[in-house]
Order: structure tokens, then sequence, then C-alpha cells
């Protein structure tokens, strides 16, 4: 029930959004940007931890010490990055357990792209390059979020992510430009990422659920199709530069418009990947469930020194 | 003014030391701008007022008892903190890419 004094937070509320001010956790909010925000930067934290399954699948196979090296600094950034979001999303009156929970249990979902397998060792250049690069296109608009600690998590975030991209880059640049295997594997990967990495950038802007009111509120900058073209137009020449061909046939390069033309998404797919169906989902909460399950032990071990301490110091006290 | 005795019971080494942080702008991250000696936080919050921001210096403020701020040891930096210079490749710079990409 909104009282008046509600509708007076409401009114100053809009005038900060209006100035591009950011909000901040201790300001008034309505319930459904706050609710908004939960669900969106939940969604991303999910994402990150979750997306540390597949890159993680190729740690122990890595073909040299240092590619080993390299993909377990950037499998770590992302469990940082995890807890970047999930710290600024408890600013927001959730509990980090909760989170969890929703995440376990179906309810909250994360990038659908971490749902696909992760079949060669090019699917760790595929990754970089494409997945981190399509989130580092939607993550730069987010740095500019309405949502204070969501935009400075933003800004850490990109920051350490600037290598991820090019990781992957250069582990597509050595297979294609290897053996005939190689670039067959490089141009294998690059197809089955394709299309799940430009599902990333979400529904098509007449179908996004979530889309009017998060730009309204300016949670988000830019729209779904905008930014997935962005990506495509920035993809397309390093395409080239690798040598492979087109990932989808429809890619053109349209003068009037200036930007390339591409095929349209199986949006069948993406829908049934998000609602559960999809090679890895429940292999992916699966694992989680168990990891988390597994270091119950070390929780239960911080709360016991904690108690130990704790009572010392009553006695010391005493 | 004070008589000695009243100067007597605020004796600044009575008083508990806060570190003081300021918000500039919205959405921007408090930062330290230094210390006061107050009698309770509510006590270090106005002070903290008076002190700092007397020119518009910032739009929140937070207050914390220095006791209550467990802090690296400056001495044992280089024990305490890798700068990790061993692993260039966690900068973008170390990734060479092909002339022809001008936009990653």
């Amino acid at each position: 029930m909104q009282t008046v004094n509600d509708a007076e937070e409401q009114l100053k509320f809009d005038q900060r959004i209006i100035d591009e001010q950011k909000i901040e956790p201790t300001d008034w909010m309505p319930d459904d940007y706050r609710k908004n925000l939960i669900r969106q930067m939940s969604q991303h934290a999910h994402s990150e931890v979750i997306g540390m399954q597949p890159e993680g699948n190729w740690i122990t196979r890595a073909p040299t010490l240092r590619r080993k090296a390299v993909l377990l600094s950037k499998v770590q950034d992302e469990g940082g990055h995890g807890l970047y979001l999930y710290s600024a999303t408890e600013s927001l009156g959730i509990t980090r357990s909760k989170l969890i929970e929703l995440l376990q249990t179906g309810v909250a979902k994360y990038a659908s792209i971490f749902n696909y397998p992760t079949l060669t060792w090019a699917d760790m250049g595929a990754i970089g390059w494409l997945v981190d690069g399509a989130a580092i296109v939607n993550q730069i608009s987010l740095q500019r979020t309405s949502y204070g600690p969501y935009a400075r998590a933003m800004i850490r975030i990109c920051k350490e992510e600037s290598f991820h991209q090019r990781q992957g880059y250069e582990i597509m640049t050595v297979l294609a430009k290897g053996s005939v295997e190689q670039k067959e594997m490089a141009q294998d990967a690059m197809n089955r990422n394709w299309w799940p990495s430009l599902m990333m950038f979400g529904p098509h802007d007449s179908d996004s659920a979530h889309s009017g009111k998060s730009m309204k509120w300016k949670i988000k900058r830019q729209s779904n199709d905008y930014l997935r073209q962005k990506f495509i137009d920035q993809t397309v020449p390093q395409i080239e530069a690798l040598g492979l061909e087109m990932p989808d046939p429809e890619l053109k390069w349209n003068e009037d418009r200036g930007h390339y033309d591409s095929g349209e998404i199986n949006w069948e797919e993406f829908y049934q990947v998000i609602n559960g169906s999809g090679p890895c989902n429940y292999q992916r909460l699966k694992h989680h469930k168990k990891a988390h399950k597994d270091g119950e032990w070390v929780r239960t071990a911080v709360r016991a020194y904690q108690e130990k301490q704790t009572a010392k110091n009553q006695t010391n006290v005493a | 003014m004070t008589s000695e005795n009243n100067q007597q019971s605020i004796n600044q080494e009575q008083l508990a030391v806060y570190e003081v942080f300021i918000r500039s702008n919205r959405g921007l991250d408090h930062k330290h701008v230094g210390s006061l000696h107050a009698e309770s936080p509510e006590h270090a919050l106005m002070y903290a007022r008076d002190c700092y921001l007397r020119r518009s210096e910032g739009v929140s403020v937070w207050v914390v008892k220095s006791t209550d701020i467990t802090a690296s040891q400056e001495d044992d930096i280089p024990n305490f903190i890798d700068p990790m210079d061993d692993k260039p490749y966690r900068h973008a710079t170390h990734y060479v890419l092909p002339e022809n990409v001008t936009n990653m």
C-alpha cells in the first residue's frame, strides 16, 4: 500500500533517475525496482559462478603450463566477480543463503550459454573470445546502471576482465593458423558458441519481459538488440582476421544500415535452455549443489571457531 | 572559558578515535578523509560534518571507530600482498593481437 510518504519518496526517486544520479542502498526505492535489481544482479552473480564449470573442465587438460596458468587465473577471476556481485546484491536486503537457494531450486536463472558443453580445447578459445566478449559489451553498458553498488562492481569487473577476451582470441589465433585439424577444431568451437553467445543478450526488445521497466529505471542503459548488434559488428572483422568461415551464412555488411545483417536466432532453443532443457542444465546445478554441500565443513568450522573465541573472550572478561 | 576540570573531562586521549569516510558524489565510493576524537558514533558524525563538510565536500559520511578497523601492517606488505609480477598474463597488454584486429 502506498502512503503519502511513499508518494513523496517516489517523486524524489524518479527525479534522481531523471538527473542521472545513482541510487544508493540506504535510499528509498520502489519495491519493483528492488525486485528487478535482485533478479538481474543475482542472475549476473550466478552466471559468474556457474560459468566457472565449463572452463574448469579444461584446467587439468590445458595443452601447456602457460595455458593452464592463464585459464586458472581467468576462472579465479570469475569466482571473484561472483563475490563482488553477490555482495552488491546483498546490499538490497537479501541474504546470500537465500540467493543460493533460489539458484539451486531453479527459481533464479544464469546465462544460458553455460548450459552448453565444452567439447574441445578450442572451446576455451571460443568462450574467452565470444562469451566474455559478449559479456564485456553488456557490462560496459552496465557501468552506467542507476544502482550505485552494481555500477561500481561493473567498473571493477570490466577492469579485471580485460585479459579474458584476449587470451581466448589468442587461443583461436594459434589454432586457426595451426594444422588442418586445429583449424577445424577452432571453426567447430566458434560455430557451436556463436549462436548461444548472441542469445546472451536476451530476447528481442519487442519480446523482452523485463526490458521496459529496466530501461525506464536506467538499470539497463541500452537495449538487448542494440548491444547484440554492437557485438556482431565488432566480432565479424575478428572472424575475418582468423581466416575462419562465418558461423552464420547471412552475416553480411549492410551499407544502408551501417551494420552487419545476420540470420535469425533459434528462439525455441533459447527458451528451452533457459527453462532447464539445455544439454548441461542438470549437470551444472548438480555440481553446484555438490560443491556447496562439500564446503559445508568449512562453514561449520568457521562457526565453531567463532563460538570458541567468543566464549574465550567472555571468560577473560569475567 | 573552560575550567581546568572540564578540560580534563574532555581530554582527547579519553575519547575514541573515529575514521571519517566521505562520498563526494552519489555513485562514487566513500573515501577516507581523516579522523577525529568523539565520545559516541553520533557525536563523531556531527563532528565529522562540522570538520570535513564545510564546503559541500560530500553527500554522505561514514564514521568508523579506528579500533574496529583491522589493517595490514605496512612493513609486512611484501610478505602479505603478492604483486603477481610473475603473472603478466593477467593483463590484457600481455596478449599480442593481429595487426588487423583493432577493436578488442
